[in-house]
């Protein structure tokens, strides 16, 4: 326990020690940054220390933070991913079905969907999608999953072209990372066939295993269409998703209707969910943005909420870090790691560190921490003047816009935090900004120091610094029209939060780490065991438990949000952040969460579990289940 | 309940989405000048080799000389855990815990999968005390114990990944990394897994593990 606090001052004290040395001989800051022997956080190159600098580097191999060659930021413009086109069902061929096409294609020896197989193994007559005939499918998109062996995450010609795996626009066409934005509305169920057109094992680059289970993450599905874990399926195979495209309680009859207009979502992701191989998966490029729009929240800042429109003013923005092998040039990943996985290089949808030029007006930004174990902490910052404090708003917290917006820095000068998986969408009014402080240009940072895949040191790092930087706003051009709302305007209302259902019974979660095995409960991960089940269309308290100082873990449940009623005994109250429906949970140093979540519509089987993906590669996961009229009573499952 | 359908309100959005794909085409098929920078061009097996597989010299208990590298890992299906015979803590349930796996591999276990326990004290761990062991504990037939000079089994446990970043904590050898590691060395697939979950799931695992570069899609055209 409160190993982090013994720990750190004197890890601080080495490096600062180093430091100066090094700063005697002639070398500041900036420079020994930019040679990679120092990292992002501050410290001299975590390892070998001065012996890496002695002998002229980290050796080919060494990827490990402060590694990474040297880059430039700010040279190459944000990409955003292009938007996935979809087509009415009956174009599809074969035609989507209730229950999974596991004829044998003859050119695999596989069945030819990957539906129906549970950890690998075919279950004939299983994982038939529910409500399928209730909800027909109406449109269909469809996009295959591939390498991409001439990926550029900079223009600068020292850095060499990158491998990765990604989604496509479905056609011949190569995959990206993040893969096309799947955007949708609640007007008709949908499929999406995703194809498993990945290389060979052994053609892996180094890490990733090709065989993947795609996870619509946030979003209310049955568990065959969910991504689950354990449903993962093999090259040479498709599996259909199929989405009833319904708010949350369509089969409960104790959910009044017009309550579900409070169940709409807005930026969801999809990512692969693969057991024991998340982690290199995803930071290898499996993820991509989803995003759904209603009468409400409509993508056009002239009706419903007002917010900016879609895509001009409306840009996701996926955060990753990455380590370089400082031999070869290419990302690597560490295949022996259980702590844990920070990168030292920040790109935002596959760019490193990249510029955006933004007209003067309001915009909408949807971050996305992707992963695999950072936390960060947002600021915007005016290089030009770094001890201006600049405002922006928090419009949605996760999938979800909050009941109103909450403006950040906060009163004592906190950015908005996420963790893995965690969403914010955030308005920046760069009209504003321009007018009232001078900016012009503007820089998205995280400030929140990480040194290692365990947990932030909760240190704020000072503003102004290169390499904290995600994206370089410029403001280009005079003020434009903005028709979209003003989230200054203390009247600004979204969704109201769902009422809080009443639980009919709490269970308690320990999540813990003992001989460097990740647990819950005691226990581990196991595709075979449901750990308890619940009642289909019931509430319940949980409450989730860390007793370490020394570790942080966000933490997942599918199938539903839930809401957080208390942390560490404080009611979470309106006006905060956390005041809303959410699917990810920041378990932090010696806390408890007490949330209020409901199991409507869907039965089978689900996760919860970490998303730090190396934790949850490491068992820290657990499935239950869904049925009608369980009546499992166990608190401590 | 929704007013608005999804296509008429893409089709509303013309050919905005256009301008991402223009910038997504830069994103791959430019080659930078290769010249400016040496990269080496080092295959990804042989950098997990360097990384992780020291070619350390190793004893069994069996009193069996071997390369970690070249004996027992090169082009093998490889399980790999830690162990010390006077361990009291976590050895006894994970190495009862892997005989259970060991058995419900049945046969697989020395034909094309292998078992290694690296002692944590080589010190007191000699071939014999590590032969003593394995029979306490009705070890089959595939599974080596290993021991060797201290700082190479110093250097193997903290290059598998057998450790932990803090220093006082990873002292502790009677709180050691539980976890078991898997790896299909020529196939560069590796993970773990805790060393105390159930017995039938290990083994599950470890068979994807193994067997899953394999499967009959690996070597046909996908479609």
């Amino acid at each position: 326990m409160h190993l982090l606090k013994s720990r750190v001052p004197k890890l601080w004290l080495t490096a600062r020690r180093n430091r100066q040395e090094i700063i005697k001989a002639g070398l500041n800051r900036r420079e020994l940054f930019k040679m990679g022997l120092l990292t992002s956080g501050g410290y001299l190159v975590a390892k070998s220390g001065l012996s890496a600098w002695a002998s002229g580097g980290c050796d080919a191999g060494d990827c490990q933070l402060g590694c990474s060659p040297p880059t430039t930021p700010f040279i190459d413009p944000l990409r955003i991913p292009p938007i996935l086109p979809s087509r009415p069902v009956t174009d599809l061929t074969p035609a989507p079905q209730e229950c999974p096409n596991n004829a044998i294609n003859p050119a695999t020896g596989l069945p030819f969907e990957g539906r129906g197989q549970y950890n690998g193994v075919l279950r004939p007559g299983t994982d038939c999608f529910q409500f399928f005939r209730r909800f027909p499918p109406e449109d269909f998109f469809i996009t295959r999953a591939r390498e991409n062996t001439r990926f550029r995450i900079t223009s600068d010609p020292h850095i060499p072209d990158q491998t990765i795996w990604g989604f496509n626009l479905g056609g011949n066409d190569p995959a990206i990372t993040p893969g096309p934005t799947i955007v949708d509305t609640y007007d008709g169920a949908r499929v999406v066939r995703r194809f498993n057109e990945l290389p060979p094992q052994a053609q892996n680059g180094g890490f990733g295993v090709p065989e993947i289970s795609t996870h619509f993450h946030n979003f209310h599905d049955a568990p065959e269409t969910d991504g689950s874990p354990c449903r993962f399926f093999f090259r040479g195979q498709y599996y259909d998703y199929y989405r009833t495209m319904q708010t949350a309680g369509f089969d409960d009859p104790n959910t009044d209707p017009a309550e579900r207009q409070l169940e709409f979502q807005s930026t969801l992701w999809y990512h692969d969910h693969r057991v024991g191989h998340t982690a290199e998966n995803v930071y290898k490029g499996l993820l991509g943005f989803e995003l759904l729009f209603n009468q409400f929240d409509t993508g056009d800042e002239t009706t419903g909420f007002r917010l900016p429109s879609f895509p001009q003013f409306d840009i996701p923005l996926a955060l990753t870090d990455k380590l370089i092998d400082p031999g070869t040039g290419k990302i690597c990943f560490d295949l022996f790691g259980l702590d844990g996985l920070i990168g030292d290089k920040l790109l935002v949808n596959g760019v490193l560190q990249p510029f955006f030029e933004v007209q003067k007006r309001r915009y909408r930004f949807r971050v996305l921490d992707g992963g695999p174990s950072r936390f960060y902490e947002l600021f915007l910052t005016n290089p030009d003047n770094p001890k201006q404090s600049i405002p922006y708003f928090v419009i949605a917290n996760d999938g979800n816009l909050l009941p109103a917006p909450v403006r950040f820095p906060t009163s004592s000068g906190s950015g908005a935090r996420i963790s893995v998986a965690e969403r914010v969408d955030i308005i920046i009014d760069f009209k504003a900004l321009a007018r009232d402080l001078g900016v012009k240009r503007l820089w998205l940072e995280n400030r929140l120091e990480q040194v290692n895949g365990r947990a932030p040191t909760g240190k704020i790092l000072p503003a102004g610094r290169p390499e904290n930087v995600l994206v370089e706003f410029r403001l280009v051009g005079n003020a434009v029209r903005d028709n979209s709302v003003d989230p200054a305007d203390p009247t600004v209302r979204f969704y109201a939060l769902p009422p809080r259902p009443t639980p009919r019974i709490t269970r308690r979660f320990r999540f813990e780490r003992g001989n460097g095995q990740w647990q819950v409960n005691g226990r581990f991960m196991d595709c075979d065991e449901i750990r308890f089940t619940v009642n289909r269309n019931s509430a319940e308290r949980w409450i989730l438990e860390n007793n370490s100082g020394g570790w942080q873990h966000p933490i997942h449940i599918h199938l539903e949000e839930f809401q957080i009623v208390r942390r560490n005994g404080q009611l979470i109250q309106p006006g905060d952040v956390e005041f809303s429906r959410k699917d990810v949970v920041r378990l932090q140093f010696n806390e408890k969460i007490e949330l209020l979540t409901r199991f409507r519509d869907f039965r089978g089987d689900y996760p919860m579990h970490c998303h730090n993906t190396i934790h949850e590669d490491h068992a820290m996961m657990l499935l239950w289940a869904v049925q009608d009229d369980a009546n499992d009573n166990n608190t401590r499952p | 309940m929704t007013a608005m359908t999804r296509r008429t309100w893409l089709a509303a959005l013309g050919l905005l989405p256009a301008a991402g794909l223009v910038s997504w085409a830069e994103a791959s098929g430019k080659s930078p000048n290769k010249e400016t920078h040496a990269w080496q061009d080092i295959p990804p097996r042989e950098l997990i080799r360097r990384r992780h597989l020291p070619d350390v010299a190793l004893v069994t208990h069996e009193g069996k000389s071997v390369r970690f590298y070249d004996d027992l890992i090169k082009d093998k299906k490889v399980v790999i855990n830690c162990v010390y015979t006077r361990c009291q803590g976590i050895c006894v349930p994970v190495t009862a815990n892997l005989v259970r796996v060991q058995k419900l591999l049945g046969d697989r276990v020395g034909r094309d999968i292998f078992f290694y326990s690296i002692t944590l004290k080589p010190e007191e761990d000699g071939p014999a005390a590590l032969e003593r062991y394995a029979a306490l504990h009705g070890v089959g037939p595939g599974w080596s114990f290993l021991t060797g000079k201290p700082e190479d089994i110093e250097k193997l446990r903290t290059m598998l990944g057998f450790r932990y970043a803090d220093p006082a904590e990873d002292a502790d050898k009677s709180n050691h990394v539980g976890m078991i590691r898997m790896g299909n060395e020529p196939y560069l697939r590796w993970s773990a897994c805790p060393g105390q979950a159930a017995a039938a799931w290990i083994a599950k695992d470890i068979l994807l593990e193994m067997d899953g570069p394999t499967r009959p899609a690996a070597t046909a055209k996908s479609g």
